[in-house]
């Protein structure tokens, strides 16, 4: 039987899930430590970046399925308290200066009340990698894990915003969730969206997740879904949207989630806009390599395959180029089956490992844009955005 | 090993943690019926040096320490001041002036993991 430690015990007296393994494999030298994994309650074991607010991040081999599973996917909250909302008694209501005609919602008549659509879509947090980053920066030190793939039930936010009337001056959308800070002076998190966007066809409230529920950790009973949008924005526990015409000044609008003015090829957010920085919005292009995992050894004559995803922020993957020579060359990859333009996209390419020696692999994904993957960082101080080439060595032996 | 957060100070910072979770409660979200926690306990091992308690009963009013470390190899001291402001002026946390200089000596000092 294995030796128990104190902590251990402890641990398991107060019902944690012993994953008993240590996350460290998925996680590049130098990135901080508190990597263990650990359970939240009705998910499996997640690498624990915090434990309060919860930030959990999905180890980097739990991404090879097309759909991240609900019990795998990534959580992450801003402030300490989250309700477990009672779905019966829950409201949403929807409101402000430029609604014209306030309602309230109860979670079947905004199911029965509106059309339903399901779509698939990448949900990346916006400081997914920032433990990458060099220099490192300040905020949860994410590896690659912060984002998953699902497919999102629910109503059209345009089809509610409608129904509530919008005035000709509506100039944004705001939404707030039923997590709340613990102290008065802390700032509820609270977001916005440009009205475009808003009323953009596929910006949902969603109730289910991959043909389930909401899971509690990931905004029972309703989130706002923002494809290609990066996560900040998909506010979870939905309770409050209001119509403004003015720009929304919370702290989480004005002062977080911030990146450099013009240094991104990303949409703008003109009413939130400074010259020197303006809200993050849209993902970038960008892919991860699956397998094989850093340092593997890959047999020599035996077949190998490498496998990842691509994604950008709606205009769809057309390729994800590979090389295995340290970027000397390039071969494109078999992409898979295109499951929609905010879904991520699977890729392949069998490895010659006819060779014994070092293999240096290289991925860049091309959008339907044309945008590529760079390969330097452009740093920025809240670390967003890194999307650089992936690279993973391997040997053959 | 000891349990950690035993000293008055910090037993001071859990208390008003305590008394401002009772108080929120009452504005709580009305959908809400409770606060769900993980189940995985809360790291409480900083690292020992003078001002590690007084820090532990503060900063886990509204989070977890383990941020501490996470953190710590973007940090020095001139980002902690940052960070310790941050937290007074934009979050609202309860910190005076003199502890916020014992919080930021025992930070600087116990995990500062970035040169410069």
């Amino acid at each position: 039987m294995p030796v128990l430690t104190r902590r251990d015990a402890l641990r398991a007296a107060a019902g944690f899930v012993a994953a008993g393994a240590r996350a460290d494999e998925d996680v590049p030298a130098g990135t901080a430590g508190g990597n263990l994994l650990a359970a939240l309650p009705g998910k499996k074991p997640l690498i624990q970046r915090a434990f309060r607010p919860p930030n959990f991040e999905t180890p980097l081999a739990e991404l090879a399925p097309f759909y991240t599973g609900n019990a795998l996917f990534f959580v992450r909250y801003h402030l300490p308290v989250i309700p477990r909302v009672d779905t019966a008694a829950w409201r949403l209501q929807i409101g402000g200066p430029s609604a014209q005609r306030p309602l309230e919602l109860s979670l079947p008549q905004l199911k029965s009340g509106f059309p339903q659509v399901s779509l698939a879509a990448v949900n990346q947090c916006s400081g997914n990698r920032r433990g990458l980053f060099s220099p490192r920066v300040p905020g949860v030190q994410w590896a690659n894990g912060a984002m998953g793939n699902a497919v999102w039930t629910g109503v059209r936010l345009r089809d509610v915003l409608h129904k509530a009337g919008i005035a000709a001056d509506a100039l944004e959308v705001v939404f707030n969730g039923a997590d709340t800070p613990l102290l008065p002076g802390t700032p509820d998190f609270v977001k916005s969206l440009p009205i475009d966007r808003a009323l953009d066809e596929s910006t949902l409230i969603a109730f289910e997740m991959n043909g389930q529920p909401l899971p509690h950790w990931n905004g029972a009973p309703a989130r706002l879904v923002v494809p290609g949008w990066t996560g900040t924005y998909w506010v979870k526990h939905l309770t409050e949207i209001h119509i403004q015409p003015t720009a929304f000044d919370g702290y989480w609008m004005k002062s977080a989630y911030r990146i450099p003015t013009g240094a991104f090829p990303t949409a703008r957010f003109v009413s939130q806009e400074t010259r020197e920085n303006t809200p993050i919005t849209e993902m970038l292009v960008n892919s991860v390599i699956v397998t094989p995992v850093p340092a593997a050894r890959l047999r020599r004559g035996e077949p190998a395959q490498l496998a990842g995803k691509a994604w950008d922020a709606g205009s769809g993957i057309a390729s994800v180029e590979v090389s295995v020579d340290g970027r000397q060359s390039w071969r494109e990859a078999t992409l898979g089956r295109d499951h929609g333009r905010f879904a991520w996209r699977d890729f392949q390419l069998p490895l010659d490992t006819s060779k014994s020696g070092p293999l240096e692999i290289s991925v860049r994904a091309r959008s339907g844009s044309g945008a590529t993957q760079p390969e330097k960082l452009t740093f920025n101080a809240a670390g967003y955005h890194d999307n650089r080439v992936q690279t993973v060595r391997v040997e053959v032996s | 090993m000891a349990p950690r957060v035993r000293h008055s100070e910090a037993a001071l910072g859990l208390a008003l943690a305590a008394a401002v979770v009772g108080a929120s409660f009452s504005d709580a979200p009305r959908a809400a019926s409770d606060t769900l926690r993980p189940a995985t306990p809360e790291v409480t091992e900083l690292r020992e040096g003078p001002g590690r308690d007084l820090t532990v009963g503060l900063c886990m009013i509204c989070h977890s320490i383990d941020y501490i470390p996470a953190n710590a190899p973007a940090m020095n001291r001139a980002a902690w001041q940052k960070t310790i402001q941050k937290m007074r002026e934009r979050f609202g946390a309860p910190i005076t002036d003199e502890q916020a200089n014992t919080i930021l000596d025992y930070l600087s000092a116990t995990y500062s993991g970035k040169s410069g």
